[in-house]
């Protein structure tokens, strides 16, 4: 059951409202037909990385792990512009964060030299660290070596040399606006606030999203110079005020390759859509069936359909269990943009089944048909080679996965 | 002086006790991260501060303080809490 919300009011008049798109060419908006890659299914958890490496049917996999057993990892990323660097951000339970750096695929790994970490607070003032870095994103295919990365309190980095050092990126991490949109620590999700679902537009390298657990999304046509809040039309927790930046909470945004002016969204309080120009948000989680409700934290989008997306619902009512609603584990896919959804969980355990899927641990992969993944703080990792219609278990005994990524390799 | 390393930093440093140099703790810890480079941010942060679940101890005294002077003959323990999950 949802919880009641508020209706955002607030229509922010931004840069991007003026913009004019580019237009991409079919050609270029067209992303490249991965049919028949091998995949490799990276896997996060809190005691290690693992990666799952798929035969060409995508029926048998290999488990290469763990690496770093016993460090808590929050992200493992392969670079999509090289298919075979990776990028770990880890945090061993009593040390300070880092990022792991491999360029073999996990054969060997280096430590960045300068992690990313805030600037030094000027003399007197507290200043905020980095507890741990959550998410990784590979920068535009025209900048071979840029990577961005979202921190836990909320933090925006950028590396330039491949993840070996990261510089805070934009001024977001100091500017006064920001630091009020984003909370304290208090504010957040319990094991802290994060910056996540970094986007870069695939036509644009200086167009970009990201959005904050407590802070809203927003939106950069500049390279990062100047960030526009897009929060129109999202909802919030009854009893807050909307028009508060502070109270919005996207749990993961997804930009569809096929058609880079759509984004899909699951939010603490309902799965959306906007279509740019647009700046305001469509609730199409409302479709949804009532006793399923649209509360979840994976957002999934098919690489070829802008229509198509698949969502993990969780229980939202009294408590937040945020576990599978009435034991039921499910997927659901939207074929049409939102306007309705089906029930993709043939494979799934049809009861007593009491899951969690965070945030970062849904995939689709690249090929045709695409492949779904995911994995369960119950240390479960399921597949689907037909875009959810059929789950088959990879694995299982993992420690609690935090985020799963599905990686092409040439 | 010699630093006892904690088993989570030995990557860094490949044995148990090593040498290190400083007129005080935080000296030492930057003599330790020049030797092993990204030691120092697993163990304070970027504002300076200890990390939590990390303790040092002088010659069997615990101190948070890294401005303590210390002696060339002064022995150092890095040790990592108990706690986890």
């Amino acid at each position: 059951m949802a919880p009641t919300t508020k209706k955002s009011a607030k229509k922010s008049a931004t840069k991007s409202a003026a913009r004019t798109p580019r237009v991409a060419t079919h050609a270029q908006a067209k992303p490249r037909s991965k049919q028949g890659s091998r995949v490799v299914v990276l896997i996060a958890t809190r005691k290690g990385a693992w990666l799952y490496h798929g035969d060409a049917t995508r029926k048998n996999w290999r488990s290469d792990g763990p690496h770093f057993l016993g460090h808590i990892v929050n992200h493992l990323v392969l670079d999509p512009r090289d298919g075979r660097t990776l990028l770990a951000a880890a945090k061993t339970g009593h040390l300070g964060p880092t990022v792991f750096r491999s360029t073999d695929l996990g054969r060997s790994w280096k430590e960045a030299e300068r992690p990313p970490a805030f600037a030094r607070a000027p003399g007197g003032e507290a200043g905020r660290a980095v507890d741990h870095t959550f998410w990784l994103t590979p920068g535009h295919a025209s900048e071979p070596n840029a990577w961005y990365a979202g921190t836990s309190p909320q933090g925006l980095f950028r590396s330039d040399d491949g993840g070996v050092t990261w510089e805070p990126f934009s001024g977001i991490n100091e500017d006064p606006q920001y630091r009020k949109w984003m909370g304290t620590v208090q504010d957040g999700t319990p094991d802290g606030p994060k910056l996540h679902s970094i986007i870069v537009d695939p036509r644009d390298p200086a167009h970009l999203y990201f959005a904050m657990s407590g802070g809203g999304v927003h939106e950069s046509v500049d390279r990062g110079q100047t960030w526009t809040p897009i929060g129109a039309g999202l909802e919030v927790v009854d009893g807050f005020d909307s028009s508060n930046l502070a109270f919005h909470d996207p749990h993961c945004v997804r930009l569809c390759p096929s058609n880079p002016d759509r984004l899909y969204q699951q939010n603490h309080c309902g799965i959306y859509r906007i279509d740019r120009p647009s700046n305001e948000w469509v609730r199409v989680g409302r479709s949804m069936p009532k006793r399923v409700g649209d509360i979840g934290f994976p957002m999934v989008v098919h690489p070829r359909h802008a229509d198509t997306a698949w969502v993990f619902p969780m229980d939202g009512s009294t408590v937040w269990p945020r576990t599978s609603p009435g034991g039921m584990p499910a997927a659901y896919v939207t074929r049409n943009g939102g306007k309705t959804w089906q029930r993709a969980a043939a494979g799934l355990p049809e009861g007593d089944a009491w899951w969690t899927v965070k945030r970062q641990a849904m995939a689709a992969d690249g090929n045709d048909p695409v492949g779904l993944y995911f994995g369960t703080t119950s240390g479960e990792l399921w597949s689907s080679r037909d875009e959810g219609r059929q789950w088959t278990r990879i694995a299982e005994h993992l420690p609690e996965i935090y985020a799963v990524e599905a990686g092409q390799l040439s | 002086m010699n630093v006892l390393i904690p088993a989570p930093l030995r990557s860094y440093t490949g044995q148990r006790q090593v040498e290190a140099n400083g007129t005080s703790l935080a000296a030492v810890l930057a003599d330790l991260d020049r030797q092993y480079p990204g030691i120092r941010f697993r163990m304070i942060d970027e504002q300076d501060r200890m990390r939590p679940h990390v303790r040092f101890f002088v010659n069997g005294a615990q101190t948070f303080d890294l401005s303590r002077p210390l002696r060339s003959t002064d022995e150092v323990l890095i040790v990592q809490a108990l706690s986890g999950g």
